[in-house]
């Protein structure tokens, strides 16, 4: 059988299946259609070369705790994984276990450990991603055996805050700021003090020391006679486990919109159609003197008049307002690309915000390698 | 209560852990190998993929509809991460007629890949051994596969765009 050839409609009409339509209640062309025998005449079948020449990445703008960038030529599925493994497959240090010898504050022993959970560390790279190991915790029923520990300085952070709030003897009388009348009455992030041991030194020293990342976490408030007196031990988790080990604050994507503009927009309409869209969406131009000349245009008669023109769609939120309006039906058209991912990525603070994306590639790739090693050993 | 541990004990607890410490571990070696309760590492050592099937051969009931060109597959500790990313690759193999996946409890760590390939394959002209080609466990291997490859690309391109961005920051 010889291959059925697609007339040239018809691939046009595939090509524009690429693109989500986007109308005023519903959507169109939602799932992604190449796959091998989908489309007669189109092999679609996997190839390296194929995705290896038409993935394509650009770099929005990167700092080291936030990015953005997108990723063109992938299919949703394997997008969603890497975001789905930054905010639950890559580890980051949390404290996990709080010993608390004395607490008189008026937070309660329980919120006051949540709240400690929850504040993000950093540290040396190189000791937080090799040297510090998983710690296992010990079976419930069976307990830790007597005198025996299972907390090394290869799996274990111990961090302190001890701290008293006292009056302060020379604030002014009557003083009625809190933090002007006493000394720690907020205990903040930043009163966590690192107690190295062990090889600890030699990694986490200097500028690598374990310390919050956000020094300014408000903790708990005390009044004078009241004190907090706990040490806690901060281990390696991921973030299926409990958020607090997540590492990004935020990772998401979104599709490109589209708009396109089908006939002329002119005039007060063009400004009306600007407003329905944010800052830098639309801009105005002047409609030339040869476009008013050219038949059927719809530019005819209207030269120096105001004509919307699309400047640039990546800053549309897609809040399809200009579909509300009857002036603009049939005028335009929204929609989103479909392989075209613009990924935004927040650290925390452990990781630098572009390792986070290229480890949890690695994450997807060591997972692949893992069970294809237990494929090769599945019970037949 | 603080733990006991002193460096020395330590030490004697992991006797090959400074293995590699000063210098970079290589991309392709598999990361922190001696790292054995990582969830990642566990993977290596542990058995998480079942097929159904087979099971159910050793009970002698055969699951209808389950014969040499189809199979379900039970992963244990994976979700629709993999599972959504596998049924993308293995879908774009051209000898699978059919692959989807799912979840069948929520709060059962357990994901289920059923794959069917097309038996006619090969089948005219050559005379060839039409299940030789495109059983569901070769499907799934090459799925592995192609993803491991499809990461590799994705790494190499982000690293390009990195290096890019670098050198327009810098201008």
């Amino acid at each position: 059988m010889a291959p059925i050839q697609p007339s040239r409609e018809e691939l046009d009409r595939r090509k524009a299946s690429h693109v989500v339509g986007i109308n005023a209640e519903t959507v169109t062309n939602v799932s992604s259609t190449d796959f091998p025998g989908h489309w007669p005449g189109e092999d679609n079948s996997w190839s390296l070369e194929e995705f290896r020449n038409t993935l394509k990445v650009d770099m929005h703008h990167s700092t080291r705790t936030e990015s953005s960038f997108s990723l063109i030529g992938i299919d949703a599925s394997v997008a969603n994984a890497f975001r789905r493994i930054m905010i639950a497959e890559i580890p980051s240090v949390a404290i996990e276990d709080v010993f608390i010898h004395n607490n008189t504050s008026i937070i309660q022993d329980e919120v006051l450990c949540q709240r400690l959970g929850l504040v993000p560390f950093q540290g040396g790279k190189q000791g937080i991603r090799e040297f510090l190991k998983w710690h296992k915790k010990a079976n419930p029923e069976v307990g830790q055996p007597e005198g025996e520990s299972d907390k090394f300085d290869y799996n274990t952070i111990i961090l302190s805050l001890k701290i008293e709030c006292t009056r302060n003897k020379e604030a002014e009388k009557g003083e009625s700021d809190p933090l002007k009348a006493y000394h720690n009455a907020h205990v903040y992030a930043k009163d966590i003090q690192f107690k190295p041991f062990g090889r600890q030194e030699q990694y986490f020293s200097g500028d690598d020391a374990i310390r919050p990342t956000n020094p300014d976490i408000l903790i708990a408030k005390l009044r004078p006679g009241q004190c907090i007196d706990i040490d806690m031990h901060a281990f390696k988790g991921v973030g299926s486990d409990h958020a607090k080990f997540s590492p990004v604050a935020t990772a998401s994507y979104r599709l490109l919109p589209t708009i396109t503009i089908t006939k002329p927009i002119l005039g007060k309409d063009a400004e009306k159609f600007q407003r329905c869209f944010p800052h830098g969406v639309i801009k105005l131009d002047k409609v030339s003197k040869k476009e008013a000349m050219k038949k059927g245009s719809g530019y005819e008669g209207h030269e120096g008049q105001n004509k919307a023109v699309v400047l640039d769609a990546m800053k549309d939120t897609v809040s399809r307002e200009c579909l509300r309006h009857p002036e603009f039906e049939g005028k335009v058209k929204l929609g989103r690309i479909r392989d075209h991912f613009i990924f935004s990525v927040e650290s925390v603070g452990q990781w630098e915000s572009e390792d986070l994306f290229l480890e949890s590639v690695k994450v997807l790739k060591t997972k692949c390698e893992a069970l294809k090693k237990n494929l090769s050993t599945i019970d037949r | 209560m603080p733990p006991k541990s002193k460096p020395a004990e330590a030490k004697a607890a992991a006797p090959s852990e400074d293995v590699s410490m000063t210098d970079a571990p290589e991309a392709d070696s598999p990361p922190l190998i001696l790292d054995e309760h990582n969830p990642a590492i566990m993977a290596f050592g542990q058995q998480r993929i079942r097929t159904v099937e087979e099971q159910d051969a050793d009970l002698l009931i055969q699951l209808p509809g389950s014969h040499e060109f189809a199979a379900s597959f039970e992963f244990t500790k994976e979700d629709h991460t993999l599972g959504n990313a596998l049924r993308y690759i293995i879908m774009k193999n051209p000898d699978v007629e059919f692959c989807g996946y799912s979840i069948p409890h929520p709060s059962e760590e357990l994901m289920n890949i059923r794959i069917q390939t097309y038996k006619s394959r090969g089948v005219e002209g050559t005379g060839a051994n039409w299940f030789a080609e495109g059983t569901p466990t070769e499907a799934l291997e090459k799925g592995l596969n192609d993803l491991i490859d499809l990461c590799d690309v994705v790494t190499e391109k982000f690293q390009g765009a990195q290096e890019e961005y670098g050198t327009k920051m810098k201008a």
